[in-house]
């Protein structure tokens, strides 16, 4: 199955992945060969099978909604590229 | 020193006939050495693993140690450390220092344990050859022109190198199996649920396990006993008991029942290979085990069903890389859709890019029905085929994988050849079941593994019945060539 340069622009965006022009076809074919793999499954008839989604089947655990964990901030931010007075900083979003 | 396996290494500490410090000095000093033809090691942390043995060495003294205390390990890059640098095989986490540490790394600290530093492995796990690393590829110490396999590439070669008695990976569709396979060591992969995911970097969150990568089941069973726990911090973690799983090694496997999959010996599997593993059921036989064939008809469609479900989880795993909290951030971003496209772009590798545009395709609008419920649909009618199949059986056999270690670039270029390496060990996640791989003989000259595949939660049989083999066989004491 083919993956047109428009679907690869579309997903790209959907994904925020920078993909540049001249790798453009390379990722179309690469891409068309994986789709073609898992449309083996289309064959399958699954009428009535409940997805699995855990295979235990186990249910989320629920706990007291206590605090646990210390205040680490500085430590998490120390990570970070760019912080400003305790913030994370990213260009201008707004004018 | 460094021929010692784990269990020789904790007799030894207890007897005195070597201190902590010696032997992680010796291996330290292999590392250095040896490591510039393997590539197993992305960090290694000399000076803390030192102090750490100094440390285990006074607590030996005093006579109160625990289980692993002062017994050289080393982490997979996917685990994070507490001020040392944690990579995942990735540009993106070049410069990522965790200021905790993984559940598993703290089990291993708990125990005593001295880690080495961080093991080599496939950009955040995705990789069946070790090739798609931003540190470079692994070479296996079997041959220094073929892959170690992957992702589990730098803790297999490590071990098969003998820099490091044991390893913890991670194994989401074979990445503990696979590597172990190829370079003659002893993998396994617990249940889905056995072994704390929290602080172990995420790919696809349903599939993901740790587990150890060592020379001997008994090795890895003393492994699993230090990695297996119940954690509030993972919620996906099974609140079971754990259990010591040495403990069963020894019991008879008389009467054991070995299931054998048609569909496991069928076209594309190397015929040397093939050869193996039925002398591998042979020696069973003779320990009084029974071969019995199976099927498990949904098999072919677990490579299919995997390529659907773990990049869609992936894509939405690795959303968090936005370049704006921690890791890449790109130069001089224009604004921030620039921000998050160019972080993206220049911190992932193409194997990893490919992976979440694929799920990206398989969650989008319109195809999320068609895609990846389908693909959980399939993945019930497998986990069915081995619910059918245990049964009958106390225990699954075949082969690891269906060709001895590749070279270098030989599938690099077809992402789905590669996708092909994991046919066997796939299915295994897909159903969350514990699996393994151990030594079982050579094929062109290059190490051969055997797969088992255990009901769930039933490990320490499974390390029963792996241990029983080597026992009574001798190819994982083999040694790499160059690890002379």
């Amino acid at each position: 199955m083919a993956v047109d340069a428009q679907t690869v622009e579309k997903l790209a965006e959907l994904a925020r992945i920078a993909i540049s022009e001249e790798t453009i076809d390379e990722v179309s074919n690469r891409l068309g060969d994986v789709l073609q793999l898992v449309d083996q499954l289309q064959a399958v008839n699954t009428d009535g099978v409940e997805p699995m989604a855990h295979p235990l089947d186990a249910v989320q655990v629920l706990r007291k909604d206590e605090v646990t964990e210390p205040n680490r901030r500085d430590e998490f931010l120390a990570l970070a590229p760019q912080t400003e007075a305790g913030l994370y900083l990213v260009p201008k979003v707004i004018d | 020193m460094h021929q010692l396996t784990i269990a020789e290494i904790i007799r030894g500490l207890r007897e005195k006939q070597f201190s902590s410090v010696e032997i992680t000095s010796h291996l330290l000093e292999r590392i250095q050495q040896l490591d510039g033809q393997y590539n197993s090691f992305i960090t290694v942390t000399g000076e803390q693993a030192l102090r750490e043995a100094a440390a285990a060495d006074a607590r030996l003294a005093e006579g109160n140690a625990p289980a692993m205390c002062g017994v050289p390990i080393a982490h997979k890059d996917i685990f994070c450390t507490n001020g040392v640098r944690t990579s995942c095989g990735s540009k993106m986490l070049d410069n990522f220092v965790p200021p905790y540490d993984a559940t598993v790394v703290d089990n291993f600290l708990q125990a005593g344990a001295v880690s080495l530093g961080k093991t080599n492995m496939d950009e955040f796990a995705m990789g069946s050859s070790n090739e798609s690393s931003y540190y470079g590829p692994v070479k296996n110490p079997w041959d220094l022109e073929r892959v170690p396999g992957g992702s589990s590439g730098g803790s297999a070669a490590a071990v098969a190198a003998q820099l490091v008695p044991g390893t913890t990976a991670s194994d989401t569709g074979g990445s503990i199996r696979q590597p172990a396979a190829l370079t003659g060591t002893t993998g396994l992969k617990p249940t889905y649920g056995r072994v704390s995911r929290w602080g172990m970097i995420a790919f696809a969150s349903s599939l993901d396990q740790g587990g150890p990568i060592a020379r001997t089941a008994e090795d890895a069973a003393l492994m699993l006993s230090v990695m297996a726990s119940s954690d509030k911090k993972d919620s996906t973690c099974l609140d079971r008991p754990t259990q010591d799983y040495t403990a069963n090694l020894k019991d008879s496997i008389q009467g054991l029942k070995i299931g054998v999959p048609k569909e496991y010996f069928g076209e594309g599997l190397d015929s040397e290979i093939g050869a193996r593993i039925q002398e591998a059921l042979r020696a069973y036989e003779k320990l009084g085990a029974e071969l019995v064939e199976i099927s498990l008809p949904h098999s072919k469609l677990a490579v299919p069903a995997y390529y659907v479900i773990a990049p869609a989880e992936a894509s939405a795993n690795l959303s968090r890389f936005d370049g704006v909290r921690y890791g890449y951030r790109c130069e001089n971003p224009a604004d921030l859709r620039d921000l998050y496209m160019r972080s993206r772009g220049e911190g992932f590798g193409e194997e990893v890019k490919r992976r979440i545009l694929v799920g990206s395709y398989a969650l989008s609008a319109g195809y999320y029905d068609a895609y990846y419920n389908k693909a959980q649909q399939v993945r019930r009618l497998i986990k069915q085929d081995f619910v059918d199949a245990f049964q009958k059986v106390d225990v699954i056999m075949g082969p690891t994988a269906p060709n001895p270690a590749f070279k270098l670039g030989e599938k690099n270029a077809d992402p789905v050849a590669m996708y092909l390496e994991d046919i066997y060990t796939i299915a295994t996640n897909l159903a969350g079941l514990p699996g393994m791989s151990l030594p079982c003989g050579f094929a062109h000259n290059l190490p051969v593994g055997l797969q088992i595949t255990g009901n769930y939660l039933d490990e320490a049989r499974m390390l029963n019945v792996a241990h029983q083999f080597q026992q009574a066989s001798d190819w994982h004491t083999k040694a790499a060539p160059v690890a002379e």
